[in-house]
């Protein structure tokens, strides 16, 4: 897209194809190590030592579980329908891979054959690309849940396809807002309309930002949420039937899936490659130039992109999507299971009327905005910042209905709150 | 270039369409459709309708298909050892409906002569530069909410009262209904 402009048809394909090399790689990398970093952080968590007898501080582990993983037995259950039972775990880890296709890793790298943006793809579809390749990653799990021909496995399989489409809803409504502020579908000009803004999304669309982490999750059908592969009560759910490669094809989706949704919410809520006050670092096409922004007169300034910039902003994205990857990681080894009433419950009675209204208000706060003339900016951001702040603020109170954050009032008086669940205050 | 994935996105469309209605499982059938629902995104891409093969993407291969998925191996329809084709009055009125498709879409194409079929009312161009202006959803979104926006509301309205109309039968009768 960009890059034509900048480089011929020869070296935008070399470009291209040394970027999906690239990307693939890091992903996979990135995958292995955050199998290692999950049982070290967990370990971590439950006063372990976790794998540490594999190279230095167990960081060889990954490598050797692959080679283990390759060479185990495959299993094929006798009443499997053969050929589904393969097409799931290939459905699976397809769209995990190419997500991260449209998410842009750092500021573009100057090269002496042209200015390089550094994104594989920068589809003018941006979010809705990504918004439909994981539509279609329910397909390998239900395939999977239902080929296998067990039934804790076909379990699995149909609470992930109801899971996934519920909060399919409610991840689509929390992007709204986004796009709403954004002005745009495009990854490449939400991180640059952040940079204009002066405040990542996380600070103006913070209930957004809440729905969508809470979404993701769902979506990655990680703990708390992850009702497809509940082993207290399915055993593992889609892929207790799988062993070897085919399993570890199933895991390595998951993770992968878990990098892309750290990435998007990186670039979507944290600025994606973004150094924060640095103004240097902005860069973005606007009419077949680079450009760091606008000055008071509406002329652009011009961007003078470096390789150390790249670097730099390298770095700053790795270490939003590693943040995100902690979280997921955090929260699995903190948080119990959702019942299964529970998730629908959250997914549809919850977050879909509250993000549906919280697009709502944002489109109004911002309608006055704009009307009242406050030019798109800290102000502007701000002025949103407060809206927000107010809409989380009652959501937490409703959501939380007097459970943890009760006011010191309450204890005083005496109410017991402690022992009230999710379902009783839903009867209540 | 355009040509061969376009021959490529069409004869995966035409052929899943063919295992639509010729597969004996209803899963595989489901999945033929799946295949079908994503070459005609593709080719919705080569006619620079970003937008529309995305959404052609969640709402049918990824929302409506997974919800057929579901009832079918939830209810376990279908026969493996029996064809579901209906044959005698059906089959020639599916080939006359099909025909009569046929012979409009040929002869469009035959009137465009030899202009080539996407640049027949030099649309990409102008498709060109309105994304550039508006981005892919402001192409789309422009016309709906201003030319069309009665339209677009009542299709809304229309979606909703099916809804609820749904919900009403689905909805167990009490007693004192």
């Amino acid at each position: 897209m960009n890059e034509m402009q900048q480089l011929d048809t020869l070296w935008f394909v070399i470009f291209g194809v040394a970027k999906v090399l690239g990307v693939f790689t890091v992903v996979m990398l990135g995958v292995a190590y955050m199998t290692l970093a999950e049982r070290r952080v967990s370990a971590f968590i439950q006063d372990r030592h976790g794998p540490n007898r594999v190279g230095p501080f167990g960081l060889l582990q990954p490598i050797a579980d692959g080679i283990k993983n390759f060479i185990k037995e495959e299993t094929m259950p006798g009443t499997a329908a053969r050929f589904y039972f393969i097409l799931g775990p290939t459905l699976a880890i397809m769209p995990a891979v190419v997500t991260f296709a449209v998410i842009p890793v750092a500021s573009p790298l100057p090269t002496p054959v042209g200015t390089v943006d550094m994104i594989v793809a920068d589809v003018p579809i941006g979010i809705l690309y990504i918004l439909a390749l994981s539509s279609l990653a329910v397909y390998g799990i239900v395939l999977s849940g239902w080929a296998s021909n067990n039934k804790y496995a076909f379990l699995g399989g149909l609470r992930a396809s109801a899971q996934m489409i519920s909060y399919e809803v409610a991840l689509g409504l929390s992007v709204i807002a986004v796009l709403l502020l954004a002005g745009n579908v495009t990854l490449t000009e939400m991180v640059w309309q952040q940079q204009q803004l002066g405040l990542w999304f996380a600070l103006p669309l913070s209930l957004a930002f809440i729905f969508f982490v809470i979404s993701a999750f769902a979506e990655t059908n990680r703990l708390p949420f992850d009702m497809p592969e509940a082993e207290s009560e399915l055993i593992s759910g889609y892929h207790t039937e799988y062993s070897a490669m085919k399993f570890s094809m199933f895991f390595i989706a998951e993770y992968a899936h878990m990098l892309t949704a750290s990435a998007l919410m990186a670039t979507l809520f944290l600025g994606g490659w973004d150094i924060p006050i640095w103004k240097g670092d902005n860069m973005f096409w606007h009419e077949g130039a680079l450009i760091q922004g606008f000055d008071a007169s509406g002329a652009a300034i011009p961007a003078t992109p470096t390789v150390l910039k790249t670097l730099l902003t390298l770095a700053a994205f790795t270490v939003k999507t590693s943040f995100f990857v902690l979280l997921y990681i955090w929260v699995r080894w903190t948080l119990p299971r959702f019942r299964y009433d529970q998730v629908m419950h959250l997914g549809w009675k919850v977050m879909l009327p509250m993000s549906l209204g919280y697009v709502v208000i944002v489109a109004a706060t911002m309608l006055v905005l704009d009307q009242v003339g406050v030019p798109f900016g800290l102000t502007y951001g701000l002025a949103l910042t407060g809206v927000s702040a107010i809409c989380t603020v009652a959501f937490l109170f409703f959501i939380d209905r007097d459970r943890i954050i009760s006011g010191a009032h309450r204890r005083k008086s005496g109410r017991r709150t402690a022992g009230r669940t999710l379902a009783s205050g839903e009867r209540a | 270039m355009t040509e061969i994935l376009f021959m490529v996105f069409a004869a995966v469309a035409i052929g899943g369409a063919i295992g639509v209605v010729a597969g004996r499982s209803p899963i595989a059938s489901l999945l033929f459709m799946v295949a079908t629902l994503a070459s005609v995104s593709g080719i919705y891409v080569l006619f620079e309708a970003h937008f529309l093969a995305a959404i052609q993407v969640i709402v049918y291969a990824g929302a409506i298909m997974v919800l057929f998925l579901f009832v079918i191996m939830l209810l376990n329809l279908g026969h493996d050892y029996q064809r579901d084709v209906k044959t005698g009055l059906w089959a020639i009125l599916a080939f006359a409906v099909t025909g009569l498709t046929a012979g409009i879409l040929g002869r469009g194409f035959l009137r465009a002569g030899d202009i080539s079929f996407y640049d027949r009312f030099g649309a990409a161009a102008a498709i060109d530069q309105a994304i550039a202006e508006q981005g892919a959803v402001g192409v789309i979104a422009e016309p709906l909410f201003t030319d069309y926006v009665v339209a677009f509301e009542l299709t809304g309205l229309l979606l909703l009262v099916a809804i609820v109309a749904a919900v009403v039968l689905a909805k167990p009768r009490s007693a004192e209904a």
